[in-house]
């Protein structure tokens, strides 16, 4: 198997010396980002991209990601703990992993939420190498056409998937796309939505829109709750990991339906967070202790979290072969592939061999290094919660504005990142989804690159997506995912129908 | 707009919230359809124009958010969009943050960080001015290490770093 041959070089990069200091430095960095409210994964993906710039871009990339695990890694920490989700993804872990730490199982919660997120992400990387270059190789036959077909896929799932209200997604959605063409056309040359403005012509950058949305709206947001941490302390030791360990091989049922159910949400753009919640709920209604969910049952967690982390990992899957991010953070990375220099997509697999396999061998064992770091260090991490808001907030608003600021050396980037801020704010509070907004600005250009040469190629007629059977199963598809809500109910009335 | 608002002192509604950030998308759905339309929405020798697509986008957001307008309109939750003395809490951060941003291009990254922590922990933290001073010179300093040393990314810089001599 030529794959097997590829992972081994692979892992062969990922054990230089370098690279094993920037894997842990990531990971460490990540796992404080995601303990950290106001900082998360996308924003602290974006925020730390500028330090990436001198390095190789494997070496980056592993940075990168493995602040990726480490922030989701670290999300499970304040929720066991402090009852606090530092991520959406981990709310879910709330419910029994809360209770646990309350009736003194804090090391239990926590060992069983670490190991699980190891194996969802472990399962997610093992299908990522068996799957991501097959769907490359086929994707690598596709035309414009094809290609905005999986677009308008992503982007529909979002509308049919999210939980916010369709009219809302869409809203959020089309301005992304909106603000992504504002600057210069690159198929015509022509500026566009620049209404005479100077410092637009450049256009919109989605890393302060990320940057902004997620960051300081984040912080925002923290502020009105007022959070103050009132927190269990955890005891972790060799002994209960031990335990721990040898209790969980029994939920094995649960945790691999979580890992299924976290790769499906995570390649289709849904994200960790629904498949967090939708695996807790099926655990619970399957498990023979499912009455007792929410009162601190170990199961809970297991689901939640492998779920999770499944769905975080294998979001990479679509990025590495299509081009196309399952979320934010992947959307964040995909813009880091971009600035150094690669162009994401099929072809990574054939020319940048060496990155592809990198960045793959690198999710092994940054996983594996992950969980021995927050098994070693959950006092430390849970005494940097006790550090008062009034402290964090000031630093992480600095990072925002340095991470900001370096991604065009434009003190006008760091104001946009503050209206960006108050917007995120506003629209989180009214249930506006940001994921569809901050993906349609990185894939704007793209996506409309593809339509616009799709039509030139029929003459403008909108047939071409209809033109073969590839790029039409994957049009119906998205029109599925479109009105997957409608199509829900109307099969449960129908099906209700005959026993009225 | 509306007066139901005002039956407790305790914040805005919800609602009046909601109302309003549906006006301004839909206001700004109509900005990009005008934009779109001046940068030529037709067909030209190169196919599509620029504004082709950017003008289906605004038709979306006017169109997506007319209807968020009139649901929010209809909504009969009089739930609150958040309390008076939360939103304070959000203008103590918004507040001083603005004053950052207006004051880096003049003093450079560094002092004004130095300034935004020291008001922070001392303003919102009501720290002892010895922790006040540790951090919010100790950040600032490390910031300088790693970015502008260690990783070698410029940032921002004014009067005391051209006294320094950088």
């Amino acid at each position: 198997m030529e794959e097997i041959g590829n992972l081994f070089t692979g892992f062969a990069t990922v054990l230089r010396p370098f690279n094993i200091m920037v894997m842990v430095l990531g990971i460490v960095l990540g796992v404080v980002i995601g303990v950290l409210p106001g900082l998360g994964g996308a924003n602290g993906v974006a925020i730390l991209l500028p330090l990436t710039f001198s390095m190789s871009p494997t070496s980056a990339i592993i940075m990168l990601s493995c602040i990726y695990w480490g922030a989701l890694f670290g999300g499970a920490i304040t929720s066991i703990l402090f009852n606090i989700p530092g991520e959406p993804w981990s709310v879910a872990t709330t419910f029994d992993g809360h209770p646990m730490a309350q009736q003194g199982k804090a090391g239990e919660a926590l060992t069983a939420a670490f190991t699980s997120s190891f194996v969802g992400a472990l399962f997610a990387v093992v299908v990522i190498t068996l799957i991501a270059p097959l769907v490359a190789k086929f994707a690598l036959q596709f035309g414009p056409a094809e290609k905005f077909a999986v677009y308008f896929l992503a982007f529909c799932s979002f509308v049919g998937m999210s939980k916010e209200p369709p009219s809302k997604t869409v809203a959020a959605m089309m301005i992304g796309f909106a603000l992504a063409s504002v600057g210069l056309d690159s198929m015509t040359g022509q500026l566009r939505l620049t209404f005479g403005i100077e410092t637009l012509l450049t256009g919109f950058d989605f890393l302060i829109a990320v940057i902004g949305l997620f960051g300081i709206g984040e912080i925002l947001l923290t502020m009105e709750e007022g959070l103050s941490f009132k927190g269990k302390s955890a005891k972790i030791n060799a002994r209960v990991v031990w335990e721990t360990w040898k209790e969980l091989p029994r939920y094995w049922v649960t945790s691999l339906r979580s890992c299924i159910i976290g790769c499906w949400m995570g390649v289709t753009p849904a994200g960790a967070t629904p498949a967090s919640f939708m695996s807790y709920g099926i655990a619970k209604r399957l498990s023979k202790r499912g009455r007792n969910f929410g009162n601190g049952e170990i199961e809970g967690v297991v689901a939640p979290e492998t779920a999770a982390h499944a769905a975080g990992t294998s979001a990479l899957l679509p990025m590495l072969a299509l081009g196309v991010p399952g979320s934010p953070t992947a959307a964040v990375l995909l813009g880091g592939l971009l600035i150094w220099g690669l162009q994401p997509g099929p072809m990574l697999f054939v020319e940048q061999k060496d990155f592809v396999w990198g960045l793959i061998a690198s999710m092994y064992l940054g996983n594996i290094v992950g969980l021995i770091i927050v098994l070693t260090t959950v006092p430390l991490l849970a005494a940097i919660l006790r550090i008062p808001f009034s402290i964090i907030a000031p630093i992480i608003l600095v990072l925002c504005a340095i991470g900001a600021y370096t991604v065009h050396n434009s003190t006008f980037d760091v104001v946009m990142m503050l209206v960006f801020g108050v917007v995120g704010y506003l629209l989180k509070k009214c249930n506006y989804p940001l994921a569809p907004l901050v993906l349609a600005i990185v894939l704007g250009d793209k996506a409309e690159e593809a339509f616009r040469q799709s039509l030139l190629a029929s003459q403008g007629s909108l047939g071409i997506f209809w033109s073969n059977g590839l790029v039409g199963t994957i049009m119906a598809l998205g029109l599925i995912a479109l009105f997957w809500t409608a199509i829900q109910t109307g099969w449960t009335r129908l099906a209700a129908k005959p026993a009225v | 707009m509306s007066d139901h608002a005002s039956g407790g002192d305790a914040g805005p509604s919800h609602r009046v919230v909601e109302l309003g950030v549906a006006a301004v998308m839909a206001a700004l759905g109509v900005v990009v359809i005008i934009g779109a339309m001046r940068a030529g929405i037709g067909w030209g020798a190169e196919g599509p124009k620029a504004g082709f697509l950017p003008f289906y986008f605004g038709l979306f957001i006017l169109g997506a958010s007319l209807i968020n307008f009139i649901q929010a309109w209809f909504d009969p939750g009089r739930k609150l969009f958040a309390d008076w003395s939360q939103l304070r809490q959000v203008m103590s951060v918004v507040i001083p943050t603005t004053v950052y941003v207006a004051i880096i291009p003049w003093l450079g990254i560094y002092v004004s960080s130095f300034l935004l922590i020291a008001v922070f922990m001392r303003w919102l933290g009501q720290y002892g001015w010895r922790m006040v001073a540790l951090l919010s010179v100790a950040v600032p300093v490390l910031a300088f290490v790693v970015f502008e040393r260690w990783f070698m990314v410029p940032l921002p810089k004014g009067f005391l770093e051209e006294l320094l001599g950088y």
